[in-house]
C-alpha cells in the first residue's frame, strides 16, 4: 500500500501503515503526542470505515500537526476553531468519521466557546484533547490547565490562574462520551480511543500528556510506574471504584454528599466492597460523572459517561431533490401575459 | 386597470363610484406610519402587493425603530412603511414622500419632514388624544394650528370608525383595535384605485380557521373603502399612468434579504450540490437566516455560537464539497476575517453575504451604509485578495448570489457579496427566473486519482482540483501553513511563498474574465459620468435619469464586480471630462480607483445611516457642470 492513495474501500483489510503518511511524525523527541498518534491510528484500521471517510481536523499547536502525519483527509485550520470546520463537515457529510486533535490551549482558551457548543451539540465527532498543560509551539506559556505555582516564561513568580477542568467541562457542557487517558498507558488509551470510536455521537477525551521541554514532569506522580497505583484510579463499568497497591482502597460517597477514599479493611462490616461506588457510565444524570471528572488525588482514568441519544446530525436531513422552481414561485405570486394583464396565482405551499 | 372595471370588483355597498374626479399620476410615493403594534409593516405589504398585482413599478423601504418594543405613542416607536409604484420603472421607494397615513401624532411628528408640500396627510383623529400629544412631544395639537396647511389634510376618526364597522362582533375591544390598519388600508384601496382583491384573498387564506377575525378584517377594509366612496371629504381620486407594461412572467415581490436567500439556493441547486449555511444572528442580515431556516429540505442551515464558528462551519462544508456560505453584517465581517485568510490560503469555493450597516463598533445597526468596502477588500492580514461583488438592487441580490457561488465554485475562492440595510430590508417587484434561466454550473467534484496533486492548478481558472473527503485515493492535508505549489506539502521555502502569493493573485484577477463590458445610461456624450456601486445604483439612475430629461449631458454606470475590477473600466472611465462617484462611505471605491487607475475623480459622502436622496446627486452634478447651465 502506497501513501499517496491507492482506493482502499475495495473490501482490503486496513491495517495501521495505510494510516501513516509519508511524512514522519517531528514532535520532540520523547513528546507525548507519538503515544497518542500510535493509539488513533491503531484504532482506525479497527473501525470498518474506508479510509477515504476519515477527516481529521485540527487547530493550532503542536497536537495539530497530527493530520499530517495520518493518510487521510486532513484540514489543518486557524487556533481555536477546529470544532467549528468539524461540525460544518459532519452536517454536510454525516457520512464522514470526523476526528478533531485539539491541545489546551487551542481547545479550552481560544477556542473555549467553540468547545462547550461542539459538547452541548452532540454531533457525532470525536474531540481528542491533548492536554500537557502548556503551550509547547509558542515555546512555554502557561496555559489553561496549567498547574498553580508553575513558573512558565510568562509567569516567572508561578502562575496564579485556578486551572480549568476539561472533563468536567465537556461533561457539564452535556457531552454524551467522556474519558481520560495519559500518554504512558497504551492499553488504557487503545481501550479508550476505541470507545470514544465506537461512540454514536460527541466522543471527548482528554489526554493528560508530558511536554519534554517545557513541562516535563508535570504528570509525573500519575504516570510513573512506582506511584501510579497510588495516584490513579482506573474506572471500569459496573465495577466498584478502587484504586491504590492491592486495590486496597475505594471510593464512597461520604455523609456530606461528597467522595471520601476509604481504606477497604475499615469499611464498616469488613473488608466489603458493598459500600463503595460503583460506577456506571450509562446513567443519564452525569452528577456522578462530573463528581469523578474532578477527583486529582487520586485521579480518575477510563471512560466517565456514554450514554446514547441521537446525534446532532441526525436532526438535518435534506430531501432528495427538493423543486427550487416551486419554492420561488412560493407566497402571493402573479403572472403579467402577453396582453399585459397581471392574474394572480393561487399560492401554492413551499414543496 | 380602468376605473370601472375596478369598481365591480368591489363588494361595495353603494351602488358604485360617484362622480368624482380621477386625477392620473406618474408615480406616487405613500408612507404608512404609526406605532410598532399598529401594524403598519402588514398594511404596507398588502398596498405593495395589490399595486405590483395591477401592473405597476414598485419599490418598498421598511423603516422599523431600533427598540424592540419601544413604548408606544413615542416617537422611538413609530415604525414606518415607504412605498413608491409608478406606470414606468421606478428606481427607488422615493426620497420624499406625497402620501402619510399617519396612525398617531408620533407618526406623524415623525414623517411630517419628508412630505412634499401640498402633499396628503391621512390621519387617525382619534389618536390625538392629549396623553398622545404629550408623549409625541407635541405641547399644542398640530391639527389646531398653522403647521399643517401647506398639506392637504383627511382627518377620520378611524378607531371609532372601525369600532362601527365591527359593531355586534365578538372580537374583543382589543382585537377590534387592531384591525384599524385594515381601515387605513381601505380607504388608500379607494383613494388610488387599488383593486381589495388581493388583500381579501390573503385574508381568506391567513385567516381560514379563525372566521371571526377574517370576517372583521374585510369588514373594516369594505368600510375604509367605503368612507372614501361616501364621505364628502375627497373629491379626487388618483390613479397610475401606464407607460410601460411589464414583461410577461411571474412575478413576486421580494426583498433583499430573501432575494439573497433563494439566491443560495438556486445556484446550490443549479451547481448540484447541497447548500450549507452558517450563520449568527446579525441585523441587519438576519433576515436572510430566518428565510433559509424555512426551507429545512433544501438547504443544511445552521445557527452557529458566533460569527467565527458560523464561518468555520462554512469553511468545513465546503471542504466537505457543499456550496457553502455565511452571512453576516460588518461587526461579523471583522471577526471572520482570519477564517477568511485560511479559505483563501486553502483555495476552497465560499460565499460570504455582508449586509452592511452604519460602523464602526456596533454603530447603527439598523441603517444602511457602504462602509465595508474596504474591510470586504483588504481587511485580512497577508496577501490576501478575494473576489468582491456587490447587489445593486434588492432583486439583484439573487442575481448577484447566484454570479458568487458560480464564481467561488468556478474558481476555488472565497467571494464576499456586499449588500446592505437598504437592499436586505427594501423590496421591489421582481420577475421570477426559471431554474434553467440561469446560468450553467460545471461540476466541480474532483475525483480522478490519475496525476492527482492538490494544488496542481485549472490552466485557465487557476483552481486547484476539489478533491473533497469520501473520494478513494484521493486522501490529502489541507490548512493554513504555505503550501508548495501542485503538491499542497507545506512548504517555508522563499521562492515558493512568493510564487504562491502571486498565483492565489493571479487567480483572483482571472475572474475579469467573468464580467460584462462596462455600460453607460444616458447621453453617450456625457460631460459627467456618474459611477456607482452597491445600493447606490437606484438614486443614481433617478438623478441622471431626472438631468437627461433636462436636456443635460450626463451619464451613469455602476460596477457589481469590487474586486477584481472591470478589464474595461479604466478606459471606459478616461471617455469622460469629469466622474462623479458617490458613496455611502468617506470615498471607498474613490480611493480605490485612484490608486489603481493613477486618475482623479470627484466624489459625494453621506454617512448619515440614509441613503442618498436624487436631488443630492442631482446638485452635485450640477455643481460640476460650473453653473453654467
Amino acid at each position: 500500500m502506497t501513501t499517496t492513495g491507492t482506493p482502499t474501500s475495495t473490501g482490503t483489510k486496513l491495517i495501521r501503515k495505510d494510516f501513516l503518511s509519508s511524512i514522519d511524525p517531528r514532535w520532540c523527541a520523547g513528546c507525548g503526542c507519538y503515544g497518542v498518534f500510535k493509539a488513533i491510528t491503531s484504532v482506525f484500521p479497527t473501525m470498518d470505515v474506508p479510509r477515504e471517510k476519515f477527516a481529521i481536523i485540527s487547530g493550532i499547536g503542536c497536537s495539530s500537526r497530527f493530520p499530517y502525519y495520518s493518510n487521510t483527509y486532513g484540514f489543518h485550520t486557524i487556533h481555536g476553531r477546529a470544532p467549528t470546520v468539524a461540525m460544518g463537515l459532519k452536517l454536510a457529510r454525516p457520512d464522514l468519521s470526523v476526528w478533531v486533535v485539539t491541545g489546551d490551549g487551542d481547545g479550552l482558551s481560544i477556542g473555549g466557546n467553540h468547545f462547550i457548543h461542539l459538547m452541548r451539540r452532540n454531533p457525532d465527532i470525536k474531540v481528542i484533547l491533548f492536554n500537557n498543560q502548556i503551550y509547547g509551539l509558542t515555546k512555554g506559556q502557561a496555559s489553561p490547565t496549567t498547574a498553580v505555582g508553575t513558573k512558565t516564561k510568562t509567569t516567572p513568580y508561578g502562575s496564579n490562574d485556578i486551572p480549568m477542568q476539561p472533563l468536567a467541562m465537556a461533561i457539564a457542557s452535556g457531552a454524551t462520551f467522556a474519558a481520560r487517558a495519559h500518554d504512558s498507558d497504551n492499553e488504557l488509551l487503545t481501550e479508550v480511543m476505541t470507545a470514544a470510536a465506537r461512540h454514536k455521537g460527541v466522543a471527548f477525551v482528554e489526554v493528560m500528556m508530558n511536554c519534554v521541554i517545557f513541562n516535563d514532569g508535570a504528570i509525573e506522580s500519575i504516570t510513573s510506574k512506582t506511584t501510579r497505583a497510588e495516584n490513579t484510579i482506573r474506572l471500569r463499568q459496573g465495577e466498584p471504584i478502587m484504586f491504590g497497591n492491592d486495590a486496597n482502597k475505594g471510593i464512597r460517597m461520604g455523609k456530606d454528599h461528597r467522595p471520601e477514599i476509604v481504606q477497604m479493611g475499615q469499611m464498616a462490616g469488613g473488608p466489603s466492597k458493598s459500600g463503595l461506588m460503583v460506577h456506571d457510565v450509562t446513567a443519564f444524570d452525569s452528577s456522578a460523572a462530573y463528581m469523578l471528572s474532578l477527583l486529582s488525588s487520586p485521579t480518575a482514568f477510563g471512560v466517565f459517561r456514554q450514554v446514547n441519544v441521537p446525534s446532532y446530525e441526525q436532526h438535518y436531513e435534506v430531501s432528495v431533490d427538493p423543486d427550487v422552481d416551486k419554492l420561488l414561485r412560493s407566497g402571493t405570486t402573479w403572472t403579467t401575459g402577453e396582453d399585459g394583464q397581471s392574474r394572480p396565482v393561487e399560492s401554492s405551499k413551499q414543496s | 386597470m380602468s376605473h370601472k372595471e375596478k369598481v365591480t370588483e368591489v363588494k361595495s355597498s353603494s351602488a358604485g363610484r360617484s362622480q368624482k374626479e380621477v386625477e392620473e399620476l406618474d408615480q406616487i410615493v405613500i408612507r404608512f406610519a404609526g406605532d410598532s403594534g399598529d401594524g403598519m409593516q402588514l398594511t404596507g405589504d398588502q398596498f405593495t402587493t395589490a399595486s405590483a398585482m395591477m401592473g405597476d413599478d414598485v419599490a418598498t423601504l421598511p423603516d422599523y425603530p431600533s427598540e424592540i418594543r419601544a413604548p408606544a405613542g413615542t416617537i422611538f416607536g413609530v415604525s414606518g412603511f415607504q412605498l413608491r409604484f409608478g406606470g414606468s420603472e421606478v428606481f427607488t421607494p422615493g426620497d420624499t414622500i406625497d402620501v402619510l397615513v399617519a396612525m398617531n401624532p408620533a407618526a406623524l411628528k415623525t414623517n411630517l419632514p419628508s412630505l412634499k408640500d401640498q402633499g396628503i396627510i391621512i390621519l387617525n383623529e382619534d389618536a390625538f388624544t392629549p396623553r398622545n400629544l404629550e408623549k409625541a412631544g407635541y405641547t399644542s395639537n398640530p391639527l389646531e394650528g398653522n403647521e399643517l396647511q401647506k398639506f392637504k389634510i383627511f382627518r377620520a376618526n378611524i378607531g371609532k370608525l372601525t369600532q362601527n364597522a365591527l359593531t355586534g362582533s365578538t372580537l374583543s375591544p382589543k382585537q377590534v383595535d387592531l384591525c384599524k390598519n385594515f381601515w387605513a388600508l381601505g380607504l388608500t384601496y379607494w383613494l388610488f384605485n387599488r383593486s381589495m382583491e388581493p388583500t381579501t384573498r390573503w385574508l381568506k387564506k391567513r385567516f381560514q380557521s379563525k372566521p371571526e377575525i377574517l370576517d372583521a378584517n374585510l369588514k373594516v377594509l369594505q368600510s375604509g373603502f367605503d368612507f372614501g366612496e361616501t364621505a364628502e371629504m375627497f373629491t379626487t381620486t388618483y390613479a397610475i399612468r401606464k407607460h410601460e407594461t411589464k414583461r410577461p412572467g411571474t412575478y413576486r415581490y421580494v426583498t433583499g434579504n430573501t432575494a439573497a436567500a433563494l439566491g443560495l439556493i438556486a445556484a446550490s441547486k443549479r451547481a448540484g450540490l447541497k447548500l450549507f449555511v452558517g450563520s449568527y444572528p446579525i441585523t441587519p442580515a438576519t433576515d436572510i437566516l430566518h428565510e433559509l431556516a424555512k426551507h429545512k429540505q433544501f438547504a443544511t442551515i445552521y445557527q452557529a455560537e458566533d460569527e467565527i464558528a458560523a464561518v468555520g462551519s462554512a469553511i468545513g462544508a465546503s471542504f466537505g464539497g457543499a456550496l457553502a456560505a455565511t452571512t453576516t453584517s460588518g461587526p461579523g465581517l471583522s471577526l471572520k476575517s482570519e477564517f477568511l485568510g485560511l479559505a483563501c490560503m486553502v483555495e476552497l469555493p465560499l460565499v460570504i453575504i455582508d449586509v452592511q450597516r452604519g460602523g464602526p463598533s456596533t454603530g447603527l445597526p439598523t441603517k444602511t451604509e457602504q462602509s465595508d468596502l474596504f474591510q470586504a477588500l483588504w481587511g485580512r492580514h497577508g496577501e490576501c485578495p478575494l473576489v468582491v461583488l456587490a447587489a445593486s438592487s434588492p432583486r439583484d441580490c439573487f442575481d448577484i448570489t447566484v454570479e458568487a457561488s458560480r464564481i467561488a465554485l468556478k474558481y476555488m475562492t472565497p467571494v464576499i457579496v456586499l449588500s446592505d440595510g437598504y437592499l436586505g430590508n427594501g423590496a421591489e417587484v421582481w420577475r421570477i427566473p426559471g431554474m434553467k434561466d440561469l446560468p450553467e454550473f460545471k461540476t466541480m467534484l474532483h475525483t480522478n486519482v490519475e496525476g492527482f496533486k492538490p494544488y496542481l492548478r485549472d490552466e485557465t481558472t487557476l483552481a486547484r482540483p476539489w478533491a473533497v473527503p469520501g473520494t478513494p485515493g484521493l486522501e490529502h492535508r489541507i490548512g493554513g501553513l504555505e503550501k508548495e505549489d501542485i503538491s499542497g506539502n507545506v512548504s517555508h521555502h522563499p521562492g515558493n511563498h512568493q510564487k504562491m502569493v502571486e498565483l492565489r493573485a493571479e487567480k483572483v484577477a482571472r475572474v475579469a474574465q467573468e464580467i460584462p463590458s462596462m455600460v453607460s445610461y444616458g447621453d453617450p456624450k456625457a460631460e459627467v459620468l456618474v459611477l456607482g456601486w452597491g445600493s447606490t445604483a437606484g438614486v443614481i439612475k433617478e438623478a441622471v435619469h431626472a438631468l437627461c430629461e433636462k436636456g443635460l449631458p450626463i451619464a451613469c454606470a455602476h460596477l457589481r464586480h469590487l474586486n477584481p475590477l472591470p478589464k474595461d473600466l479604466k478606459p471606459f472611465l478616461k471617455k469622460y471630462p469629469k466622474v462623479l462617484i458617490p458613496e455611502n462611505n468617506m470615498g471607498q471605491l474613490w480611493y480605490r480607483l485612484r490608486a489603481e487607475y493613477l486618475m482623479d475623480f470627484e466624489k459625494l459622502n453621506k454617512v448619515q445611516g440614509q441613503p442618498f436622496r436624487a436631488d443630492e446627486i442631482e446638485a452635485k452634478i450640477m455643481s460640476m457642470l460650473g453653473g453654467r447651465r
